[in-house]
């Protein structure tokens, strides 16, 4: 078994284990399932330090498994690899997973069904990113719904059967669309292959009409999961009503796949069509970072506010990903989307920390925590301030990289309106932070509120460590990665 | 010393990682930890300035790479001219000042440790801003200024006043840096790189279109608007005097806010490439000075005529240098640039000093309303003596350092009438509102006599500061002094060093106007010989307008904020509404449709299956009849059949379709017949077997 088969399949024997054990050994499942993503843990950062030293200068796929033969009679291959892109992704799920699972200790309904389906979806979501076959990638893209739908309908807040069938559909049905266009290549293709490394290759040779068709099915499919505005709103119900760890895998990875589809397959798959949907795409893009923050700005409910703020922060990978032209700016796209994983992962944590001790996330119920809470305030404060691109923190590098990158690359002017999104952000940050932490304290409502403990604040330090180092020294992060989207940009301009 | 200059920034930032992490609960030792620094980093500004000195204006520059892409390179690095050097040694003199200061003024403040770390945390970042080489830099540390000040600013942030001004000033000196990162963005794109020097020569190389570089000067001086309080961003500045004193005037004062002046400063070779850029730049300036210090006339809170003195006085510098950019574009001398520089020296030694004494006073009353002071100079003379001196020197008073760097700014107008006007009736207003501020606090009688009782002089800690500041006030404009060879003015020259000849009529001239607004203030505030009442009353409207700082804040609230909030709250009805609406719209379209078809399915699909087996039930019931086994019935049936077949045969029809149509339609006509009166004989002779059958159809029918 090569190093990124084990990613997937150690949390999927980690399930198996955690099926085969007695309910009621509470203790025993969550160790064993924090065990069993350790190990992809462990086995991720150690492929991110492989691939830096060894294979970064290059930037070609590295820890290739196959391709095998697996349904040979329609030409179906079991083909893994992983380059500049998927290596930081898969290194911030392995982080992400573990985090997660540490702070779902305090599940304690069905507590064996949720840690294995758990690692059901870790298992689906490293399968993701290292699948070279779109049969194997639709495999993958699709075994992540069934976890995440009964996560969010079974462990999830009053709205849950909503929240998660609403998410499950919406997804199915982007997915429909991604079928077809893989069909459509399937069939296009002479010898029939479903090998996403010659279709890079066969599907810019498509006839116009053809590309076009497959683009806009697959940036369907992709888009609906980035969100892009306006396929967004199943993201703050599904956030509002998933438990606390669900979310930061929601946050933390899943929407990252969108992105990362429409940089593995659709970008450098159909380059005419993509040169006409530049604008486009810059336009939702836009249109996301100021619509997500004002509607932030409106939130009641922090998690909500959360949730729409990551619609804005994906509107940046998106403008990003309309000025496909500029190294920098794709750069930034993929600096941003392990910036929002880090800062939003934290935000849900804290957020679920506060959420488990008051009961409820309601901003206005809150006020002057700073002074009775001043760790856990700091630390809330910390990523506030990330989110809204300070410097020095992961955020802002993201943020700059994007706006400097995509200036000359897509209309100036839509740039222009974007950067208002750095204003935008700020004010409805920092309302939240008035209006949680500043200000009286109501000692006779929260005087019991306790400090942030143990094993909360080691779920979070982690990401607060990293988020403090790419935005101080983004440079190993971008050396990763560069010299892989180098590749990809010059496949997308041909 | 030069070379590892590098190392000042981090040594406040040390002394901040220090406290946070270990020394939180030492306050004693984090505030001593944190003043050490600060002061090591005064010694080493003074050593970087000597050496400045030494090399006659040529500059250092060390950078590593930060990262780099196709088109350009990232770097951080250090740049180390005169501007710097003076700046380094502006920011850690107050710096200093500021933080033993402190060590009294917020003495038994519950979060002392953590003011200490914050004030680091400041310093560092403004070290940073200071001695960057890059426009990439200067914005990082820009930025985290940016954050200081807020956390500062809300440093009681119990009070409600408090975090809405930190709140405040973020959010607008954003707005400003909004305009910063444009212009970093055209720079980027029309430069290819950040590098001050690079895009110095760029810019004076030609090849960038006029058009861009004024677009690229007016958006870099967007974020100074923003950070130096300029109109129309200038709203921040005052509100932000909720912060402590100290913070005032370390940051709100001296240092923080004359990074935009710096800024302009330091990308003047930018600015004189364009007349028109330059001209936005000293328009904005002149407008800022006289909105400000027409405001600080009437107000009462101690602070806040400190902080529209503090705008005014640098949209003073920011009109200086914007005067040097438009007068050097068009091929003239001015003397712009050096007032500005120099202007900016002198007034953080001035104004810190003010800012300080204002607490000092303030710790003395608990009040910051001049109103309710009075006669103080005999509680604190220590406190009085240094305000009044700092007071001279911002009216310009021969020969305390005011009065230089005033002098400068006023010859730069000399070429346009209208800034010439202006500045001399700014200056007129900055005695007059100085002087006003000095005569109610320390002159007169106690307008409240409980606070004048418990009134005291401040500690030691606080007072020394003082006189040292007190005595830069004095000194600091001698640097400039027109008879020197080798004064200010070479020093820090932007281009061809120039030596410009003592102007004896301008400085009489600006003399006396200073000290007509002092008299003035005299003789309202102290003679009480013009009563401010009436004049008051007499002026109601401007004096209505002024006290209410024209409305600003108002107009803001309700043409920006109120919109941008109401635009939120709408759009997310439109986004739960109208967009979700349309997912959910679709999902209910889908299960109106599939009821739709379960119902046709039910129906229709199934009633025509469940009709036909109905009809073919209802025809067997009814025909069943024929088979009745009675063999009379058989007979007449036979009968029937020949008879009707012997018709038939005996007429001779032909066969013909209407013909054969109406013999059989005759045919069953006359078997319904038959199968009439049959089944009714049937019934009649068996009634017992009529109810079995019809119990049975009964069965059928209920299947």
């Amino acid at each position: 078994m090569g190093p990124l088969s084990s990613l997937v399949y150690f949390p999927l024997i980690g399930m198996v284990i955690v099926m085969c054990l007695p309910k009621e050994a509470k203790v025993a499942i969550r160790w064993t399932s924090v065990g069993a993503s350790i190990i992809p843990l462990v086995v991720s950062f150690a492929l991110t330090i492989d691939y830096f030293f060894g294979h970064a200068a290059t930037g070609l796929m590295a820890y290739v498994e196959g391709p095998y033969d697996w349904i040979p009679s329609l030409n179906v291959q079991y083909y893994l690899g992983a380059d500049g892109i998927s290596i930081p992704l898969l290194a911030l799920t392995g982080l992400l997973s573990t985090l997660s699972l540490l702070a779902s200790f305090n599940i304690e309904n069905r507590v064996k069904e949720y840690f294995a389906f758990f690692l059901l979806l870790e298992a689906g979501m490293m399968g993701v990113f290292v699948a070279l076959d779109f049969f194997l990638f639709y495999i993958f893209w699709e075994v992540m719904l069934v976890p995440m739908y009964f996560l969010i309908g079974v462990w999830g807040g009053p709205r849950k059967e909503y929240a998660a069938i609403k998410f499950f559909l919406y997804t199915l049905f982007g997915s429909i669309f991604m079928l077809v266009a893989i069909l459509i290549l399937y069939f296009t293709s002479t010898p029939h292959t479903l090998n996403m490394m010659t279709l890079i290759q066969s599907g810019s040779r498509l006839p116009y009409m053809l590309q076009m068709i497959c683009f806009i099915f697959f940036f369907i499919a992709f888009a609906i999961k980035v969100p892009v505005w306006p396929f967004h709103t199943w993201l703050p119900d599904a956030h509002v009503e998933a438990p606390t760890a669900v979310s930061v895998i929601l946050a933390g990875v899943l929407l990252k796949m969108g992105t990362y589809g429409m940089l593995r397959v659709s970008w450098p798959m159909f380059p005419a069509a993509l040169k006409d949907m530049a604008f486009w795409i810059a336009l939702l893009g836009a249109i996301g970072i100021i619509y997500g923050a004002l509607v932030s700005m409106a939130q009641k409910d922090l998690k909500k506010l959360v949730a729409y703020s990551s619609v804005s922060h994906m509107g940046y990978c998106m403008l990003a990903l309309g000025a496909f032209s500029s190294a920098q700016a794709i750069t930034g796209c993929m600096f941003q989307m392990v910036s929002h994983g880090l800062i939003t992962g934290a935000l849900f944590l804290l957020v679920g920390v506060l959420y488990e001790r008051a009961h409820t996330r309601e901003i206005a119920a809150f006020g002057g925590l700073g002074s009775k809470l001043p760790v856990y305030s700091s630390i809330m404060f910390f990523f506030a301030m990330a989110s809204l691109g300070l410097p020095g923190l992961s955020g802002f590098v993201s943020e700059v990289m994007i706006f400097l990158g995509s200036f000359g690359a897509v209309n100036q002017v839509l740039v222009g309106i974007s950067v208002l999104g750095v204003v935008l952000g700020a004010a409805y940050i920092l309302r939240m932070v008035q209006r949680v932490f500043l200000g009286d304290f109501d000692l006779a409502k929260w005087g019991k509120l306790t400090e942030i403990n143990t094993l909360e604040l080691v779920t979070v330090t982690p990401l607060m460590v990293l988020t403090l180092w790419i935005g101080v020294y983004p440079k190993p992060l971008v050396d990763l990665m560069s010299a892989t989207l180098n590749k990809l940009i010059t496949l997308m301009q041909r | 010393m030069t070379q590892t200059a590098w190392i000042i920034p981090f040594l406040p930032l040390l002394a901040f990682t220090m406290i946070v992490f270990f020394l939180r609960w030492k306050e004693k030792v984090a505030s001593g930890f944190s003043i050490a620094m600060i002061v090591i980093d005064w010694v080493l500004s003074l050593i970087i300035l000597a050496e400045a000195l030494g090399r006659h204006g040529a500059s250092y520059e060390a950078k590593i790479l930060l990262t780099s892409f196709k088109t350009f390179n990232l770097e951080l690095g250090i740049l180390i001219d005169p501007l710097t050097a003076m700046m380094l040694v502006i920011v850690t003199t107050v710096g200093s000042c500021v933080q033993i200061y402190s060590l009294g003024y917020m003495k038994d403040d519950p979060r002392f440790s953590r003011f200490y770390a914050y004030l680091s945390l400041f310093l560092f970042s403004m070290l940073g801003l200071v001695l960057a080489n890059n426009y990439f830099m200067i914005f990082i540390f820009w930025e985290l200024v940016g954050l200081t000040s807020y956390l500062l600013i809300s440093f009681w942030f119990e009070k409600k006043t408090a975090a809405d001004a930190g709140k405040k000033a973020f959010i607008t000196t954003r707005v400003g840096d909004l305009g910063f990162i444009v212009g970093l963005m055209l720079i980027a794109a029309y430069c290819g790189t950040f590098n001050y020097q690079g895009v110095f020569e760029k810019a004076a190389s030609g090849t960038v279109p006029v058009g861009i570089l004024t677009a690229a000067a007016i958006f870099i001086f967007c974020g100074a608007v923003g950070k130096s309080a300029q109109f129309p961003l200038h709203v921040w500045l005052p509100d932000a005097m909720e912060g402590p004193t100290p913070v005032s005037a370390l940051i709100h004062a001296a240092t923080m806010v004359a990074a935009g002046v710096y800024l302009v400063a330091r990308s003047m070779p930018l600015f004189v490439t364009s007349a028109d850029a330059s001209m936005v730049v000293a328009s904005i300036g002149l407008i800022t000075a006289f909105i400000a210090a027409s405001i600080g006339l009437v107000q009462n809170d101690i602070k806040r005529i400190l902080a529209y003195s503090t705008v005014s006085q640098l949209g003073y510098m920011i009109m200086a240098l914007g005067l040097y950019g438009y007068d050097t574009a068009n091929g003239e001398h001015s003397a712009g640039y050096v007032a500005g520089t120099l202007h900016l020296m002198t007034h953080a030694c001035f104004k810190g000093l003010l800012f300080l004494g204002a607490g000092s006073v303030i710790h003395a009353v608990h009040t910051n309303d001049i109103q309710e002071m009075g006669g103080l100079r005999a509680k604190q003379p220590r406190t009085a003596m240094t305000f009044m001196i700092a007071s001279l020197a911002i009216a310009g008073i021969f020969p305390l350092s005011g009065f230089w760097s005033k002098d400068e700014i006023v010859a730069s107008t000399a070429h346009h009438p209208l800034f010439f006007v202006l500045t001399l009736t700014i200056a007129f207003m900055t005695a007059f509102y100085m002087w006003r501020l000095c005569f109610l606090t320390f002159f007169g009688q106690p307008r409240n006599q409980h606070r004048y009782d418990h009134a005291h002089e401040s500690p030691g800690t606080m007072t020394w500061p003082l006189v040292f500041l007190a005595a830069l006030s004095v000194c600091a404009g001698w640097v400039a002094l027109p008879w020197l060879e080798h004064g200010f003015s070479s020093f820090v020259y932007h281009g061809e060093p120039h030596h410009a000849e003592p102007e004896y009529l301008l400085m009489i001239v600006s003399t006396l106007v200073s000290l007509s607004g002092i008299g003035l203030a005299w003789l309202m505030y102290h003679r009480k010989a013009i009563s401010a009442d009436q004049v008051a009353a007499k002026f109601k409207p401007i004096y209505t307008l002024l006290y209410n700082k024209y409305y600003f804040d108002e107009l803001y609230d309700l043409i920006i904020v109120r919109p941008i909030v109401n635009l939120g709250n709408k759009l997310w009805s439109f986004d739960a509404n109208v967009v979700d609406g349309a997912v959910n719209g679709t999902a209910w379209l889908t299960v109106v449709w599939s009821d739709a078809k379960q119902w046709f399915d039910a129906t229709i699909v199934d009633g025509a299956v469940n009709g036909a087996g109905w009809l073919v039930r209802q025809s067997a019931a009814g025909l069943r009849f024929l088979q009745s086994g009675t063999l009379q019935f058989y007979a007449l049936f036979i009968a029937g059949l020949v008879a009707a077949i012997g018709l038939y045969r005996y007429f001779g029809i032909s066969y013909t379709p209407t013909t054969t149509g109406l013999v059989t339609i005759f045919f069953l006509i006359g078997l319904i017949v038959l199968w009439y009166v049959s089944r009714s004989i049937w019934r009649r002779s068996t009634p017992a077997a009529a109810a079995e059958v019809e119990e049975h159809s009964v069965r059928v029918e209920d299947k």
